[in-house]
């Protein structure tokens, strides 16, 4: 086996005895499990039904609580060996950085995707079972959006956990970033907007650089193809983007984000001191 | 085989080694002294390739460490001080041993065997749930077993009972091979059969350098 896969693997099996794997795929799994006892399959409302709904509430919560999993749970991966002198004795053995860094980033994107994607997995094979009709489409786009905001996060924290010295530190930005993403620079562009003191069009771009604002748009988008729910700012987006390109756009520019991101992460700990 | 020339290593306002310079041969066998804070383990760190020196060069076997890594580290085997509470089981740990450095895990569970510590009983229990003693007795056995060129200690014998001390120091005794030994230690006495230079260090300067 090649170190890097050695490397992913072993810290995929790491993870999946932590306490936090557990929580993690309790709540995703408990999550599709409860809308099933709520009945959600069930009903009838606003013209779509059954399985598209119980997947549109899936990836809504989701969206919240996906980020902000990832982010404290990999945001230790790296700065937590490096306290607790893991990362010392680990790397004493002959293994690149490269080899390191990138089979722990392997490893993580494996550990928080496939709950989420199994739970939705499971979500729709109960609904083929209880004879609903699955709606493939949404299936790929989620499975499309589950990995790109897997990817998205990890590399965001894997970037956190190369530039902090401790795990507390790391903690905390990762906090700061969630909260930052999934409400701040919202609230901060509605006050600009009501200001009117720039235009709508540059508001509405900085909104959507953040993947987290993204992905809600994205999530909608294929219930809601002209985007209506969303008001005017449709038009903005509709104009520049066809439908389908805007969907491309809406699982590759995260994928792309979290990349960037986790190789700046990459550089940073080649270039600092390492334990 | 290690080349350390005017060696500096700062951390903020904190000098933790100030220009060392020191020639580490094969055959070497070097107990490294000094009191808490004296500049050992930063002096290791640097040699394994951990941190970027704020002045000056390390070159083992003629190869920059951190550029090299890989290079340097096949021939390095490294005991830390206090063992890390790794999370792997005992065969995962061991699995990462052999095969990220080409080491025979028959020969892991050899010198783990020649030190009491059954690895069958074990396989499947995290590393960090044995016993302090444990711990360092496998990180003993795989430092053994990898046959590097190059043996670093940071203190290796803390945590072990008397008779474990004795059975680490055979086992080291008995290769055959030419190999450059590196201890830190507090014990003198009882590195002082093996060794055959002492080196003390304070305040991050080498102090005095002794060789038999
Ligand atoms: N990562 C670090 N950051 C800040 N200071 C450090 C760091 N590592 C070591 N030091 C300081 O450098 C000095 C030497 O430490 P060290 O090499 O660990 O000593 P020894 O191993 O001889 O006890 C100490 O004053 C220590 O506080
Ligand atoms: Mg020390």
């Amino acid at each position: 086996m090649n170190n890097l896969l050695l490397i992913a693997y072993l810290d995929l099996k790491e993870s999946i005895r932590a306490n936090w794997f557990m929580v993690y795929a309790v709540v995703f799994g408990g999550l599709i499990a409860l809308f099933f006892i709520a009945g959600i399959t069930e009903s009838q409302v606003m013209g779509f039904s059954g399985l598209s709904r119980l997947l549109l509430m899936y990836i809504q919560v989701t969206i919240v609580i996906l980020p902000i999993f990832i982010l404290i749970t990999t945001v230790r991966s790296i700065s937590g060996d490096r306290d607790s002198h893991i990362l010392e004795y680990m790397l004493s053995f002959p293994i690149s950085l490269k080899q390191y860094y990138w089979g722990k980033v392997l490893g993580r994107f494996v550990t928080v995707f496939l709950p989420v994607f199994m739970a939705m997995l499971m979500g729709i094979l109960y609904g083929v079972v209880k004879g609903a009709s699955v709606p493939w489409g949404i299936f790929f786009l989620y499975t499309g959006l589950l990995l790109s905001m897997s990817l998205a996060f990890l590399g965001i924290a894997f970037f956190i956990s190369s530039i902090v010295k401790s795990s507390e530190m790391a903690l905390g930005i990762a906090f700061f970033v969630w909260i930052v993403l999934l409400a701040f620079i919202d609230i901060a562009l509605i006050s600009l907007m009501l200001q009117n003191r720039m235009s709508e069009g540059l508001i509405i771009t900085i909104a959507l650089l953040n993947p987290m604002e993204i992905f809600r748009v994205a999530a909608i988008s294929l219930f809601d193809p002209e985007l209506t729910v969303m008001g005017p700012v449709a038009f903005y987006i509709l104009d520049l983007f066809s439908q389908g390109v805007f969907v491309l756009l809406c699982i590759l520019y995260p994928i792309v984000v979290g990349m960037v991101f986790a190789t700046m992460g990459y550089r940073v700990f080649c270039k600092k001191d390492l334990v | 085989m290690i080349e350390i020339e005017n060696l500096s290593k700062t951390f903020g306002t904190t000098v933790s080694l100030d220009q060392v310079s020191l020639t580490f041969h094969q055959g070497d066998a070097i107990a490294l002294m000094g009191a808490n804070g004296a500049g050992k383990t930063t002096l290791i760190r640097l040699i394994l390739g951990y941190y970027h020196p704020s002045g000056g060069r390390v070159r083992v076997g003629g190869y920059d460490p951190i550029v090299e890594r890989v290079k340097i580290l096949k021939q390095i085997s490294f005991v830390p001080q206090l063992p890390p509470p790794i999370k792997l089981s005992l065969g995962e740990l061991m699995a990462y041993v052999c095969k990220s450095s080409g080491v025979d895990a028959a020969l892991i569970e050899h010198y783990a065997h020649e030190m009491k510590l059954h690895i069958a009983l074990n396989r499947n229990k995290s590393f960090f749930k044995l016993s302090g003693g444990m711990k360092q007795k496998l990180l003993i056995a795989i430092s053994l077993a990898k046959r590097s060129r190059i043996m670093i200690f940071d203190e290796p014998t803390a945590n072990l009972d008397p008779k474990a001390r004795d059975d680490f120091y055979r086992l080291l005794n008995e290769s055959e091979t030419q190999k450059l030994s590196l201890f830190v230690t507090h014990r003198i006495e009882e590195v002082e059969a093996i060794v055959n230079r002492k080196i003390y260090m304070d305040l991050g300067k080498v102090v005095s350098d002794e060789i038999y």
